[in-house]
């Protein structure tokens, strides 16, 4: 799968590019579910940075796994997570022992990319100095503007928040801080009023 | 005029001649008030009255950023210069009174950073000492790396190292001492911003270095001001005043507007801030571009001007001013 077109939206959405291997001392790459193939594309164009590359995958919460195909790379160090809670601590530990020269690349869904932007401003690095492409599900993690639970792997509009109960609208109103799209209560003037769910984010 | 609040009136409470080039000047108000606070990184514009010349020269605040009592800045004697830092040396003295403009900063600190590393070359250290002031009471993390031309020319040098200890590494030309730039920026910790304020050659050498080695553009930080250029004189036509003006050779266009009373907008004055970009009408020659603000771009088509630094050759250039 290629990287993603998206449609012309509101300025709060991020922009997403294709990664290019970047003159660096090491190279972290942060990957969930189909963002594999720009992880692959990435390192195949340069194999040089294969030997000082670090991959963590999380495989896709639609079942997709590449992690037979990024293991056949022979990165210098593998890591695979069942989820980005679980891959965070070693994320963490990475970034905090790192030096500046470190070229960070994130690939896969646009909750996945946020978080590790998110991560790396926290490290003090700006924003720009992640590296992200779309590849894959368009499942959105969305924060529910009320009760301020996220719910991850958002694909209906409207949705209902999984801490709170309220039926949500999906905005594209993107936080980068929370790494995360907006929902809102879809029936706060006419309670009951609430529009069949479709299926938005695939 | 500068955008902005009232100018502030000063008196020259202190006049301390610091090494053989360089003078610090400590300025009171005259009005009893408190100086406003400023950010380390932050400059005045002082004004003089140079025998008749209006000269309006930007200077780094050097003073902690929380004393409200007075600013301080340290003036490099410019022999070639235009002839602001020799009257700041040279009729400069305590009690008299003088003018500064608000402080603006152009080259604050990234507080998200989590270690400030400062590059200073010679009299680039005056916004570093300011900094380091804030950095110190605010707890952050930070390195000097000074390079000066002699211990006798090394402002600040011991003052420095009696502050902030081994924070502080001075390195002297005079006994080819160089700071070893590769390898300062290949060990810092992720999350360091750089900052580097000297010679032209050393910040394009730390901008260079840091991008080759990998660090985000964003993380380096620089500031130079550049003092407008002599030049020929040439003729300008200021459309919206309906005045054609004179800019003589040793004269900015800024200078030269302002001269002629027209209110025209700036803040560095050193071709940095963006602050007095004007449109160019009409232009019949060639724009002597010499800012940091308009892109390749916008330079080449000739259709903007930063009067603060640039000049015009030619038949003729209309701005609408």
């Amino acid at each position: 799968m290629t990287k993603t077109e998206f449609e012309p939206a509101i300025p709060s959405r991020p922009v997403y590019g294709v990664l290019h291997p970047a003159v660096g001392s090491a190279h972290l790459f942060v990957a969930d579910g189909e963002g594999a193939g720009a992880v692959c594309d990435a390192l195949t164009s340069a194999p040089a940075l294969k030997a000082a590359a670090h991959v963590i995958y999380i495989p896709g919460a639609n079942g997709s796994d590449h992690t037979g195909a990024l293991q056949a790379l022979g990165v210098a160090q593998f890591h695979r997570a069942p989820s980005f809670a679980a891959a965070l601590p070693r994320l963490t530990k990475v970034l905090a022992d790192a030096h500046m020269g470190m070229q960070i690349y994130a690939a896969g869904t646009e909750g996945l990319m946020a978080q590790v932007a998110a991560a790396a401003q926290a490290a003090g690095l700006p924003y720009e100095a992640v590296q992200m492409e779309h590849r894959g599900s368009l499942a959105r993690r969305v924060q529910c503007v009320h009760c301020k639970g996220v719910t991850e792997n958002v694909t209906l509009d409207p949705f209902q928040c999984s801490h709170c109960g309220l039926t949500l609208f999906v905005r594209d109103h993107f936080s980068r801080r929370l790494a995360a799209f907006q929902g809102v209560c879809i029936d706060a003037e006419d309670p009951g009023q609430i529009p069949a769910s479709v299926e938005r984010f695939k | 005029m500068s955008v902005g609040a009232p100018k502030i009136p000063v008196v020259v409470a202190e006049v301390i001649e610091v090494n053989a080039l360089i003078k610090r000047f400590r300025f009171v108000r005259r009005d009893g008030l408190a100086m406003p606070v400023f950010s380390g990184g932050a400059h005045v514009v002082v004004e003089m009255d140079d025998h008749g010349t209006r000269r309006m020269n930007p200077y780094s605040l050097m003073s902690a950023p929380g004393d409200t009592s007075g600013y301080e800045i340290s003036v490099r004697r410019d022999e070639a210069g235009r002839g602001g830092s020799l009257y700041m040396h040279n009729h400069v003295r305590a009690g008299m009174e003088m003018v500064l403009s608000q402080p603006v900063n152009l080259f604050p600190l990234d507080a998200r950073a989590k270690k400030h590393l400062l590059i200073a070359g010679g009299i680039g250290i005056t916004p570093f000492v300011a900094q380091m002031a804030q950095l110190e009471a605010m707890g952050g993390r930070f390195e000097l790396h000074y390079s000066v031309r002699s211990p006798a020319l090394g402002a600040y040098v011991d003052h420095l190292r009696g502050r902030y200890g081994a924070r502080v590494h001075v390195y002297h030309d005079a006994f080819d001492e160089k700071i070893d730039l590769a390898n300062l920026l290949k060990t810092q910790p992720l999350g360091t911003h750089v900052y580097v304020c000297g010679p032209k050659g050393m910040i394009a050498w730390v901008h260079a270095t840091a991008r080759a080695m990998g660090w985000p553009d964003r993380a380096v930080h620089s500031e130079e001001f550049l003092a407008p250029p002599v030049g020929l004189a040439f003729d300008v036509s200021l459309a919206a005043s309906g005045k054609t003006i004179t800019v003589q050779p040793n004269q900015s266009l800024l200078e030269a507007i302002e001269a002629a009373g027209v209110d025209a907008p700036y803040l560095c004055r050193g071709g940095a801030c963006g602050q007095c970009e004007t449109d160019v009408l009409r232009c019949e020659g060639h724009i002597e571009h010499n800012d940091h603000w308009l892109s390749d771009d916008q330079k080449a088509s000739h259709t903007k001007i930063m009067p603060c630094v640039s000049r015009f050759r030619g038949a003729g250039l209309v701005l609408d001013r």
